[in-house]
């Protein structure tokens, strides 16, 4: 099935023009004129992505730090090149793949996605990767499975983060099977048609951009297809402030901060904050959790 | 009294306490032209936030230390302590004034924050037990008040336990940062324990036995 992404390459603002806003905007400094205040309500149309340079300088990556310039200063020490992830549990094809098995005869195309951290801020980022499902179909999905497990990359020697316990290493993520096959949920590989940055998730991250940015886990070496519920490296180190399913919701708060509305990065420091919209506006996916009480599955 | 305290407080006597109003005016003031010139990254609210309010509480430490510093080696930085103590209080304010009115901005989703939200729940109990510190930190009130105000300055205690536990539960997952900034400030106050110093008196060591 087709799948017709909401933006397009016509919807990215060229980096050149974006340079020159960057000039304006330096030349106005000290004159908080209208201009430099975005509108308040999120527009569908003609969202602009972030620059590069916020994208690659503002990260959660606590393996490389928990400082948000930590992943750019740190991150270079990560070993991308040779790569490989681990596929096992209920598939016809376990294995070790690299990164190129992985990747080949995948179709990478751009998608421009809002992506929205449970810290109440966000970004728009022009990621490029292939579908999830399509790795699936290529590994063989066994019938029992209901769940996908994520990990990310655990070197001690690579990342300076890890030497202290802010959370339990290494990373893990989940999704339930139909979350993880549904066409918005892709697997990045790059972002502005550059290979994938290293504070970003290289060389391989996932991207769900419905769910707070913590559930699309960086760096990964191991997908597994399971049974059970996957753990959660953020449930399980404060399973009342990070549930399982983390979808992007404003009326359920977060227990430390409202989830109601959400600072944009790169906006400046006199903008309005921007109200937070259901599903992250992708209301596509609603139908995923008819029936569910998203209050109480959070 | 060593002969280097000696020295320390001699050169001290000469050097007048207002300066540190004025040094202390910079920071904010630097910072929020930093933000407005787009030199504190890409989340420069935050940024302020963050800084200004950890200045504010090294500065609260470094007053708390005052009392500590001076058992411990006779070097005597009262005179500078009021003027420590409002610098710190003025960070906190700002601390407060960039999340009300660059971070939040909604008044509703304010007063839901502090009643809901733990840390700022505490931050904010941190807060408002200052601000009688701050108030009657002048001659008048030291007159006005005689005995009691030296009570009433022991607010500060509990004020900045609050703030340092409001530092740790603000980060996510336990973070080294915030726990080094609350062991320092257990320490300080440890320092304080009459015990120490009743043992100290009896015999005749320099420093406390617990606290090295």
């Amino acid at each position: 099935m087709g799948y017709k992404p909401f933006y397009t390459r016509d919807d990215v603002t060229p980096k050149s023009l974006w340079l020159n806003r960057r000039q304006i905007f330096a030349g106005a400094a000290g004159l908080a004129t209208t201009s430099m205040i975005r509108p308040a309500l999120a527009q569908d149309q003609g969202l602009e992505p972030n620059t590069l340079e916020e994208i690659t300088n503002y990260n959660n990556f606590y393996e490389f730090g928990t400082g948000k310039e930590d992943p750019a200063e740190h991150a270079h020490m990560l070993t991308t090149d040779p790569w490989s992830v681990e596929v096992g549990g209920l598939v016809d094809n376990p294995g070790t793949y690299s990164f190129a098995d992985l990747t080949d005869g995948m179709t990478i195309e751009e998608r421009i996605y809002r992506f929205r951290c449970v810290e109440a801020w966000s970004m728009v980022i022009p990621w490029n990767g292939f579908e999830l499902n399509q790795l699936l179909e290529k590994v063989g999905v066994q019938s029992g499975a209901k769940y996908v497990a994520f990990e990310t990359a655990y070197r001690p020697e690579e990342m300076p983060g890890v030497r202290f316990p802010v959370v339990e290493w290494p990373y893990v993520e989940g999704l339930r099977l139909d979350e993880a096959m549904h066409p918005l949920t892709i697997m990045a590989t790059g972002i502005y048609g550059e290979p994938m940055p290293k504070q970003n998730g290289a060389p391989i991250r996932l991207v769900v951009p419905w769910k707070y940015g913590f559930k699309s886990i960086k760096s990964i070496v191991k997908i597994t297809l399971v049974e059970d519920q996957p753990p959660t490296t953020w449930e399980k180190a404060n399973a009342r402030e990070y549930g399982f399913y983390s979808n992007v919701n404003p009326t359920v708060d977060h227990p430390r901060w409202s989830q109601a509305t959400e600072r944009v990065i790169g906006a400046g420091i006199f903008a309005s904050r921007q109200e937070t919209l259901m599903f992250n506006g992708y209301d596509e996916v609603a139908g995923l959790y008819e029936g569910m009480d998203l209050s109480k599955f959070y | 009294m060593t002969e280097f305290a000696r020295t320390v407080n001699g050169a001290l006597r000469r050097v007048p306490a207002w300066p540190l109003y004025i040094i202390g005016a910079v920071p904010p003031a630097w910072l929020f032209y930093q933000g407005v010139a787009g030199n504190l990254g890409v989340d420069p609210v935050k940024e302020m936030e963050h800084q200004i309010g950890l200045l504010g509480l090294q500065v609260l430490l470094a007053t708390l230390a005052v009392t500590p510093l001076f058992k411990l080696t006779r070097i005597n930085l009262v005179k500078f302590r009021r003027a420590m103590g409002l610098v710190g209080f003025f960070y906190i304010v700002c601390h407060l004034a960039v999340w009300l009115f660059l971070d939040v901005q909604i008044w509703s989703q304010i007063w839901a924050d502090i009643v809901k939200r733990p840390y700022i729940t505490i931050g904010m109990g941190a807060f408002v037990l200052l601000i009688p510190l701050a108030v009657t930190s002048n001659d008048w009130s030291m007159r006005k008040l005689r005995k009691s105000w030296k009570t009433v300055h022991k607010l500060f205690y509990p004020a900045i336990i609050l703030g340092g536990v409001h530092f740790f539960m603000l980060r996510k997952g336990i973070q080294l940062e915030p726990v080094l900034y609350l062991l320092g400030i257990v320490l300080l106050l440890g320092l304080r324990l009459p015990f120490l110093w009743r043992r100290r008196a009896r015999s005749g060591q320099t420093i406390p036995r617990e606290a090295t």
